[in-house]
């Protein structure tokens, strides 16, 4: 999808570049590349009806019903959506519909879950938290972290390292962060000092 | 033509249809007679129902006999034999088993059966679990526990499969049965937090409350807060790791100390580690532990609970089967070798760890009967599985990136190990992205007793990724060396051939699941001709069309499903179907990402019944008349 965005904004490649498809169909190019990889066996001639068996064959001309990639098709493979709902996603790019994490904050009894994406950057994230646990967070800086803070907001990385939230960019920030916690103090002493 | 025998019976009529009648019916009553027979009659009973004799002490010792007969296969032959029998089996049958919650209303099976005290009720079929199927579809409980409100007073225990289940129905059940002790919902949905509220709070008896796989909606109802307050409880078994819930754990600790009997506890995702160590201590008993996340996030220093943890496993000197493990950090993997040595059953199939990481786990599980990993425990692990586990009964290999890339993490190296390794094996899910047919052959020769063989190729028209060839060898040699099989998925490049075996050799095969396979209607003919077993048939997006429906007329009546999706039949065919087999219910169905033309149908999925259409069928689905 991205590379159909550079295509229009761009001088117009689309036109002259050199696909795998018959030429007049509107193919993607993982399309094709599905394919080509997959060694199709010849189809019938006499060609089936029915539109998701044709789609994973050899290009079909005008087949509007092809799925783009090889995800697309519905329910395969068979797993039920509860086990796919339920597995700990290690993608290293973050899902477009929203980055879910979860947000402990020592002495509560249940935790929160955010999605990242709401927020813009560091002060509303950091005022969200504030209202979600009704508590402050005091100044951040970058030498000396939250200086003067009951608690301190902390992350763990996707390397399972505990951060101070703050010192990385906010979309480093986003991809990397796998939870929150709302430390007390006392205990993150020695985060704020730098690495 | 040989009736079913796991469903229920046929309904009053003692005649059978016309075309149902034959030489094999009397085969039945033959050894009917000499089961349990007090006459001691030897010829065959004629099924044409005479004159009423009624002989009270006859059917008070056919009632004391046949009270002790638990099989329903058994139970159903019995009720064939003449209509004394029929009437006594009736009124000693205890457990009532609906395969299809359409092949039978309620009042017709509560009229026949009046002293049940557990009923097991199956709705959806397979296929709707992978969204092949509109959510609004059916199978609601509602009809069903109205009608056991009034007629089973004395229920006992309710088992469900597949089921739209609403918090009025759980309502209706708690208030309605006050003997009632087991409630056990599998793949269900439609209620929520409030309906397990209901629950806990009005049904004094409970001893088992298992919730798996359903979709429950969080009302924020504290459920767990409940369960009657004071005084033991009799749980046993407390399984709600689907619920996604906060949970109050006060309240839970309060619970389990309350629960003395308690054995099986699978807790859901929002238990950390900490809380999972106080609530084992307070049951060491345990036999079946479901750890929830197994994640510390408060964890100042990771894994500082570590030694509590394993201190109070090693406690539970019963457990035997361990699950859970959503959100697992491998820092506590070690605290779970204590207890490995006398696992049979350990469910890591939502851990994404690295695999030496199982492998370590593995080590230790000598006694393992039942493993459901992922993908990630790849080739090596299923190696380290295969020297290890040799009492293995059932693998499930799921495959944590559905999508994959070429090279699956699990190929044929880990099949051909476990084939190696694991000579009891009887079940085996594995899903991989391409596979070899020597890998599967070499199953087929080592694994004698398996009854179910599923592999799922994930790369669709996958052939022999080292020969090229099409995989019709490999599943040819399973149903040909496997003289248990009853249960059999199919995938990968498969041609008409496939089929040609199944149907030469998979005579006791109950289920067939098939997914673009096939070149021809020949292959869906092969089967139909040659597996008089065949009770569930689903099949998608395979070239199979009306010529081939046809060819299973003689056997529709036997079984209790067939659904075809993207395949090539026409309303027509399926229409012809309707006219020849007036007890089948013909539904067509139209799915939202429909794909197929209008002379094509998208979804047939039919069945035997004795109601006729049913009256609930939302606007998508067509029901042949």
């Amino acid at each position: 999808m991205e590379s159909k965005v550079a295509y229009e904004n761009d001088l117009n490649l689309k036109a002259t570049e050199l696909r795998l498809g018959l030429p007049g169909t509107d193919y993607s190019e993982e399309q094709a590349l599905f394919s080509a990889r997959n060694n199709k066996r010849p189809l019938p001639d006499t060609n089936e009806k029915c539109g998701s068996k044709g789609c994973t064959d050899a290009p079909h001309a005008g087949n509007e019903t092809a799925p783009s990639t090889k995800t697309q098709i519905v329910g395969w493979p068979p797993i039920r959506s509860y086990r796919k709902n339920n597995l700990q996603p290690k993608k290293t790019e973050p899902e477009a519909a929203g980055i879910y994490v979860k947000v402990s904050m020592d002495g509560a009894p249940y935790l929160r879950k955010i999605d990242l994406r709401i927020y813009k950057g560091y002060p509303e994230l950091l005022q969200a938290l504030e209202n979600m646990f009704k508590f402050t967070i005091g100044e951040y800086s970058e030498r000396e972290g939250y200086k003067g803070s009951e608690y301190v907001p902390t992350y763990e990385d996707k390397d399972g390292d505990w951060m101070l939230v703050g010192d990385v960019p906010w979309d480093m920030f986003m991809s990397s962060c796998k939870r929150l916690r709302i430390m007390k103090g006392s205990e993150a002493r020695g985060l704020g000092c730098g690495i | 033509m040989r009736k079913d025998r796991t469903g229920i019976s046929q309904d009053d009529d003692r005649s059978p249809p016309a075309d149902l009648r034959g030489a094999e019916s009397s085969n039945k009553t033959r050894n009917c007679c000499g089961v349990g027979s007090v006459s001691g009659s030897t010829g065959p009973i004629s099924m044409e129902f005479q004159a009423p004799c009624p002989d009270q002490v006859l059917e008070n010792v056919l009632e004391n006999v046949l009270q002790f007969l638990s099989s329903r296969r058994d139970r159903n032959a019995a009720s064939l034999v003449c209509k004394s029998w029929w009437r006594v089996e009736a009124l000693t049958r205890s457990d009532l088993y609906i395969g299809n919650c359409y092949s039978v209303s309620p009042r017709r099976a509560m009229s026949r059966f009046s002293r049940v005290q557990s009923v097991s009720i199956k709705g959806r079929p397979r296929f709707a679990d992978f969204n092949l199927m509109p959510i609004d579809w059916g199978a609601h409980f509602t009809p069903w526990v109205t009608a056991m409100a009034s007629a089973y007073p004395w229920l006992e225990k309710v088992y469900l499969k597949r089921m739209s289940v609403t918090d009025d129905d759980l309502a209706l059940l708690a208030e309605s049965f006050p003997s009632f002790k087991e409630l056990v919902i599998v793949c269900c949905d439609g209620f929520s937090t409030s309906g397990l509220a209901i629950v806990a709070s009005d049904c004094r008896q409970l001893k088992v409350l298992d919730l798996i796989e359903s979709e429950v909606t969080d009302d924020d109802v504290d459920w767990i807060a409940c369960f009657p307050e004071s005084g033991a409880t009799c749980l046993e078994s407390l399984i709600f790791d689907c619920v996604e819930c906060s949970i109050n754990f006060d309240a839970l600790e309060s619970l389990v100390v309350r629960s003395p009997s308690l054995k099986k506890l699978r807790l859901n995702c929002n238990v950390s580690i900490g809380q999972l160590c106080r609530l084992i201590v307070r049951a060491p008993q345990l036999t079946h532990l479901g750890t929830g996340s197994y994640s510390s996030p408060d964890d100042a220093v990771p894994g500082e609970h570590a030694s509590d943890l394993q201190s109070a496993l090693s406690a539970c000197k019963s457990l035997v089967c361990l699950s859970g493990f959503k959100e697992m950090l491998p820092d506590y993997l070690p605290a779970i070798y204590p207890v490995c040595a006398n696992l049979t059953s350990l469910n890591f199939s939502y851990a994404n760890i690295h695999s030496d990481q199982i492998i370590s786990v593995i080590f230790h599980c000598h006694n393992l009967q039942v493993l459901w990993v992922l993908d990630s425990i790849r080739d090596e692990g299923l190696q380290a599985v295969a020297s290890t586990c040799k009492d293995l009964r059932e693998l499930r290999v799921f495959p944590l990136d559905a999508r994959g890339d070429n090279e699956g993490p699990v190929s044929d190296v880990g099949l051909q190990a476990i084939s190696e390794g694991c000579r009891k094996l009887r079940s085996i899910l594995y899903f991989c992205q391409h596979m070899t047919n020597a890998a599967v052959i070499a199953m087929s020769r080592n694994c004698p007793d398996l009854e179910v063989f599923r592999l799922c190729i994930i790369a669709l028209h996958s052939p022999d990724h080292v020969t090229g060839k099409p995989m019709d060898e490999g599943f040819g040699a399973i149903v040909m060396n496997c003289k248990k099989l009853t249960r059999l998925a199919v995938s990968g490049l498969l041609t008409d051939r496939a089929f040609g075996y199944i149907g030469k050799y998979g005579k006791l095969l109950r289920t067939l699941s098939v997914a673009f396979a096939g070149d021809s209607d020949m292959g869906l003919k092969y089967v139909l001709e040659g597996c008089p077993r065949l009770q569930k048939l689903e099949i998608r997006d395979s070239p199979f069309g009306d010529a081939a429906l046809h060819s299973g007329l003689h056997h529709y009546y036997n079984m209790r499903f067939l659904w075809m999706s993207s395949c090539r039949l026409s309303p027509k065919g399926c229409q012809e179907i309707v006219r020849a087999l007036p007890r089948l219910v013909v539904e067509v169905i139209k799915h939202d990402v429909a794909v197929c033309p209008d002379d094509t149908v998208d979804i047939l999925y039919m069945y035997r019944s004795l109601e006729g259409p049913r009256d609930d069928a939302p606007k998508v689905v067509t029901i042949l008349q």
